[in-house]
This record gives C-alpha cells, structure tokens and sequence, in this order.
C-alpha cells in the first residue's frame, strides 16, 4: 500500500454527554460538537469542503438524518457521505473521512458522529439487527454474560470478578478528569466488594455497573491533507494507518473451539504491516471500544496479542491508568459515555487529543507519539486507527 | 495526481415486483457471483480487498442492515462498509478508497426489497423531523408533489409532456431484460391513473420493485487483470440542500446543479449538453426527468417543457433502459443508473445499446425533492 497523501486530524469537537439531552434536539446537538471543532481548528463552515455522517437509524427512527442534520453540521451546499456500519459507525467515518482527504478529492472533512438513544428504545434496536429468520428471538441487545463466564472459569471466580471491577473503577476515575464524560460516579477502589454484590444483574456476572452507558451526544473530527494541516495546526494527529475486519453472523455455533477473533486479527495485520513488535511498549495510549469492563478487560488480551493472563496483571497492577505504563481510556471509555453512532468516532477523537496534547485534566503525563483507538460493532466487528504525532507517510 | 478508477464488470437482478421467494442475501449473490465470474476475482489479499453495500436499516427494518451481507460478500476478516444514501455515493466512497492508496480492488453490492414494507411512503415520512415536517404528513411523495407543482409552472411542463415521459420510459423499459414487468402504456392510461400528489398521478411514480445491483472498481495499475474494456470515472460531484422546503426555491435545482459543477470541473468538461453518448438520470417521478436534465445543463434552464416536446430526451439518449420509471428500488437509482451507463460504455446493452456509445452521465437522488444529488462521468478507452 501506498498512500496518496498525509492525512491529519487537526480539530476534535464534542457535546457534553448525558442520558437525557432535552435542552437540544439532533441537529442542535450536532452543532454543539462541530462549532467545537471548528472552533479548535480556526475554521468555519465555509472551509469545510465535505461532511461525513453516520449513526443507525432505528435509535431515533430518523431515516436518512444526515438531510436533516445538515440544519446542524452545515452540510448544506457541500459534498457529504452518509456511511453506517452498527457501532463500529463512528471509526468507519474517520475511514471514510481519510480516504476522501488522501485520495485527493478534498483538503477538509467535518466527521460527525451522533445518537440521542433518549429518544428510542436501545436494547429492542440493537436486537433488531439480529436475522428475524434465525437469531432475533435470541438475541438481547448488547447484553451478554459469556465473557463474564470465560473469564471466571479460565482465571478463577475470585480474580476474575475484582479484575472487572478494578477495571471498572478506574474507568471511573478517568472519567471523573473528562468534564464532558456522561457518568462519573466516583467511585474509590474501597466500594470493590459492595458493588459486586449490590449492583443489579442484568446476564450471569455481567452486572449495571460493569456495562456501558446509553448515552446522548455527539463528536466532530476535522481531518485535513498534509499541506492544510500543517498550515493550520500546530501538532495534528497524524493517521498512519487503520484496518477493518467484519465476520459472519453466527459465531460459535460449532462447539467452543478456541476462535479468532476480529480483534487479534486486525491487530496483528496492523502491527505487522507498520513494523510493531511489542505494542505494549510502542504504543503509548489506547482508546478501546469497551462496552463492559468484562469485554475491555477480555479484549486487552485480543488487542496486545497475549496467550496467558498479562492482560489480568496488566489490570492488577494499574498498567492501564491514566499514569500507568499503558494507559487505557484516559477519557473514561464507553462505560463512561455511549452515543453509540458516535462511540468509536469518540475513540478516534480522543486518542487523536492524546497525540494533539489538548486532553486538558485527562492528558497522560508521558510523551504520546503513538495511540491506538478501536472500534467494536455489528457481530463481533473491528477497526483499528493508528494514529501518530511525527508525520508518517 | 491520483491514480485512475476504472469499473471492471457490473451485475444486477431483474427488478420486479416482488421477490417473494429470495431473501436480500440471495439476490445479493446472484450478483457477486456473476461479477466474480467475469472477473476472475476473489477474497484474497491480491483480490477484493473492500466491499462497500448499499442498504437502508428502516427499508429493510434491521438495524446494522449489512450485518448478514458479511457471508454473501465474502467479507469474513475482510473490509466490508455500507453506505446509506443513493447507491450512486458507494461509486464515490470506492473511487476515494482506491485513490488513497488504501485499496486496489473494491466491490459494491446495493440491495433492497421495498416489496417489504407496508408502504414506502411511510419509510420516506420518517426522513422528516418530528417536530415541524412530520406532523403534516409529508413523505417524499408529497415533497415531489409539491416540486412538480413549482417546477411545472417555471418550465412549461403539462399533462401531456409527462404522459410522453412515461411512455416513452415504458417502450424503453420493454427493450431492458432487467425490467421485464414493464408493460407498455398510453397516454390516456397515464393522464386517468390516480393521483398521489396532485400533479404526480400513480404512472408518474416509479413502481414499487425488489432487486439487487453490483460493480467492482480497480486502480488503474490493475485493473487490465480484470477486464479488457474498464470504463473510466472521469469526474464525480454530489451537493446538499437545505432540508426544510420552505428554505428553498423548490424549482431552482440548486444542489444539482453546484453536484454538476463539482462533476464537470473533476471531469474537465466545459460543454456538458454536448458532452455525453448516454445519459442515466433518476427520474423518481416524471416531472424529474426533464427538471434533473435542466440541473443537469442537458438542457437550459425553463426550457424543459420545450425539450420533452422537441424528443430531446431520444436526442440525447437519456434513460435508454427505462429510467427509475421502469422500476428499481428508490436507494439503488444511481447506482443502476451508472450500472447502465457502464453497460452502455462496453457496448453490452443489447437492445437498448446506443451505438459507438464513449461518453456516459449517471445521477442519483436521496431525500426529499432532490434534497442531495449525485453526478457521476464515465468514459471509455
């Protein structure tokens, strides 16, 4: 591969996140993250040569809403593509968005991201998406306790229950640095064992206080070609590269066979093809799409390509907090703040913050030259970005 | 410079009225592997590397309506996005894949059974916002309604033109193997069809269809390995408008004609109305065919009652298949169209063929009275 031009990111802009947006309808909130961006990037609409939308449609029961939208991104007048993909929407965007500044065919992208779950009905959504044929009457939205069930019976019931819960304090604690963060419950490491035991079951082990939010709200990312960005921005979060991996419908459906996943899949493949040995060491902030702290616990093993149990010590040890050796979430993550259509472009845009160093109270101490953000979507989907601080191509 | 896009092959179904028997999946892969046979491609790295569908989630009331496209498109481990607007915008998510450098080879795969829902109208009546558009009724029929209305006083446009539109669409529709219930109609059976939205009457409207329509794209570096006769994307342009119709002049064609420019200006034509072999225009309903041709630059702007008088959609051989007249599913328009517009450029249209056709124009339409458009120029070595 070789890439026709650079491609950076030179404006972040979000919405405060909340279950409950009422003071804005869509496109009113939709402003709120792009004036943000634009405002970061020392744009306005006139810049802007094209917008790219995405969200899925059954949240809101809006069809096509990037036309009324355009009342809100200021698309009217410009080029614009409208690409959804489930949760991995918001990651497929930057894709898109990167492809339309490298190909040539523009200088500057408006991404936007959004969902105002408020005003639908989330779980009977994402189990519509389920094959009425054969899974809908299986299907629970996003709700699952098998990871919960692996996780226990590979690493023990005791270790496995704290290690979700560590995991899922200390996404608290970034969250309580992030102002625009949709929970922030403030949670001390002290309430480990009462949580465990009196936050609600929703499927097994998988509890309410280890699954994401639904949340309202938006984010906006300005990409921009070399040329642009470097006239613009002072450090733009340079893409270096990103990877997309689907899979089929049905999964596991031939006994328990160890499987591989999209997500060690896509990371080797990404790894390999930029030179990574040791992601560990030569990343140096992850934004993980990680909709319960059971999957973003399991999923650091699929991420980082481990066999045994280092993700688990990883966790034990505070590798992943905002001051650790490899940071995880600074921003709080998706247990914090889930848009869903916006979710994985949320990934993007704060890791590409990181790189930037405009990550204000949740910036990581340590210097970023390197960060990784994920996204997770449809059944069992990926899209990895690579996102860099020195020019890449 | 980006390297050239070329359109390797094209597939599509029948478009008919009702495909009771197949899901999405199975006419999705009457059309990969038709384009996988005349290619000789596959799933492997050197092969397809990106797939992009082209669905909509309330049509086919699935949310995610890709997620079961992952085993027809051979996507497993693979790239596979969606694109939910006008079918036409995965031509130009393809072209901006393959000259990033990201990819080589892409396929595009655009699908939908409106048989499916109850009514169209009320898929389309959700594009509008629930606070203003909605509570009046509007759906995308009644948006046209009203444009046909403003556009027939600015230009002309009478009973009789729009009769002509739909018949000659019909007689053209009888010569497209894919349209085969097309049946031929006269001008009285269109004038005393029911009204929908007074001036549109129920011949005006493209019918309701299932079907299913597919194209691979390669870089020029590559693309000899896939075909002989690659038809070039020479330019391509797509513009917004403003969503509620009271902030428009609903006959002015404006996103249509600034998506024409961007077309026109990537494509170095100067002359569009004497720059094309074979025109593809969306003609969701009659009145567009001659409205999308002024926006166009086809003809002059006011002139397009003149024009559907004078034969100029024969003379300037618009809409040889039949147009969306003669059916295809309201998110696939564009995409057939440039469907066509290629088959017409490899000289492989049959009945319908315009000779020595090397120059084609493809358009799409997504949302309400032509709220966004998209314009797609296509030439032939």
């Amino acid at each position: 591969m070789k890439k026709n031009r650079n491609v950076g990111i030179i404006g972040v802009g979000q919405s405060v996140y909340s279950s409950h947006r009422e003071d804005v309808n869509q496109p009113e909130m939709i402003h709120e993250a792009a004036k943000e961006a634009l405002d970061q990037a020392g744009l306005t609409m006139n810049d802007i040569d094209c917008v790219v939308h995405g969200n899925m449609e059954l949240f809101e029961m809006i069809h096509q809403p990037d036309l009324w939208h355009s009342l809100g991104t200021g698309a009217v007048g410009k080029e614009s593509l409208r690409v959804t993909t489930g949760g991995t929407t918001g990651a497929t965007l930057a894709c898109v968005a990167d492809q339309l500044v490298a190909s040539g065919l523009h200088d500057l992208v408006l991404v936007l991201g959004f969902e105002k779950l408020q005003e639908g009905h989330t779980t009977g959504g994402i189990t519509n998406m389920a094959d009425p044929l054969w899974s809908r009457q299986l299907q629970t939205g996003a709700l699952t306790g098998m990871t919960a069930a692996q996780m226990i019976e590979e690493f023990g019931e005791e270790r496995a229950k704290k290690v979700a819960m560590k995991y899922r304090i200390q996404m608290d604690q970034h969250a309580m640095k992030n102002n625009k963060a949709h929970r922030r419950l403030g949670l001390s490491p002290d309430q480990a064992e009462e949580l465990a035991v009196n936050s609600p079951a929703l499927v097994g082990e998988l509890r309410m206080i280890h699954m994401c939010s639904q949340s309202d709200g938006a984010c906006a990312v300005i990409m921009a070609s070399e040329e642009k960005a470097k006239e613009l921005c002072a450090q733009p979060a340079w893409i270096k590269d990103h990877i997309t991996a689907h899979r089929e419908e049905m999964f596991c459906i031939f006994g328990d066979e160890p499987i591989l996943t999209t997500h060690k899949y896509a990371a080797r493949k990404l790894y390999e093809r930029n030179g990574i040995t040791n992601p560990v060491q030569e990343i140096d902030v992850f934004e993980m799409y990680d909709p319960s702290s059971w999957w973003g616990s399991d999923w650091l093993r699929e991420f980082l390509l481990f066999d045994n149990d280092e993700h688990i010590r990883m966790i034990e040890d505070g590798d992943i907090a905002l001051d650790g050796a490899f940071p995880i979430n600074p921003s709080g993550g998706v247990i914090a703040s889930n848009p869903i259509g916006a979710t994985a472009l949320v990934r993007v845009a704060e890791a590409a913050m990181q790189v930037m160093g405009t990550a204000g109270d949740h910036q990581v101490p340590k210097p970023v030259n390197q960060a990784l953000a994920s996204g997770f979507g449809g059944t069992m989907w990926t899209v990895l970005m690579l996102l860099t601080r020195e020019i890449p191509w | 410079m980006a390297r050239k896009v070329g359109i390797c092959a094209v597939a599509q179904t029948t478009y008919t009225r009702d495909k009771w028997d197949q899901r999405f999946q199975n006419m999705c892969l009457t059309v990969v592997e038709s384009l996988r046979e005349q290619t000789g491609l596959d799933f492997s790295d050197q092969g397809i590397n990106m797939t992009v569908s082209v669905s909509n989630d309330i049509f086919d009331a699935r949310t995610i309506s890709d997620s079961g496209m992952t085993d027809v498109l051979g996507a497993h481990f693979g790239c596979e996005e969606k694109v939910d607007q006008d079918g036409s915008q995965a031509v130009y998510y393809g072209l901006a894949a393959i000259q990033s450098g990201h990819c080589d080879v892409v396929l595009i795969v655009g699908h939908c059974k409106e048989s499916q829902p109850q009514s169209r109208n009320m898929v389309t009546h959700m594009a509008f916002d629930p606070f203003y558009t909605r509570p009046v009724g509007l759906d995308y029929c009644a948006a046209a309604g009203l444009q046909a209305q403003a556009y027939a006083a600015a230009s002309g446009i009478t009973e009789d033109h729009l009769a002509k539109i739909v018949v000659r669409a019909c007689d053209n529709a009888s010569r497209n193997p894919f349209t085969p219930e097309a049946a031929p109609v006269t001008a009285d059976e269109v004038k005393n069809s029911p009204m929908l939205a007074d001036p549109i009457r129920q011949l005006h409207a493209y019918p309701v269809s299932d079907g299913a329509v597919g194209m691979i794209l390669a870089a020029e570096d590559r693309i000899r390995e896939f075909t002989d006769e690659p038809v070039w994307i020479t330019g391509v342009g797509n513009s917004m408008d403003h969503f509620f119709l009271g902030d428009r002049d609903l006959a002015a064609n404006r996103a249509l004609k600034s998506a024409a420019d961007r077309a026109y200006c990537r494509a170095g034509i100067s002359n569009p109305a004497a720059a094309f072999d074979v025109i593809e225009i969306s003609d969701q309903y009659a009145y567009q065919l001659p409205m999308w041709a002024e926006g166009l630059g086809i003809c002059e702007t006011g002139t397009g009652g003149a024009w559907v008088e004078a034969d100029g959609p024969d003379r300037c051989h618009v809409n040889p298949s039949g147009g969306m007249l003669a059916g295809n599913p309201l998110i696939l328009g564009g995409l057939v169209r440039t469907a066509e517009a290629a088959v017409q450029l490899k000289g492989a249209a049959g009945d319908r063929q315009i000779d020595g056709a090397r120059t084609a124009l493809a358009h799409g339409v997504t949302g309400p009275a032509g709220q966004f458009h998209t314009v797609i120029t296509l030439e032939r070595d």
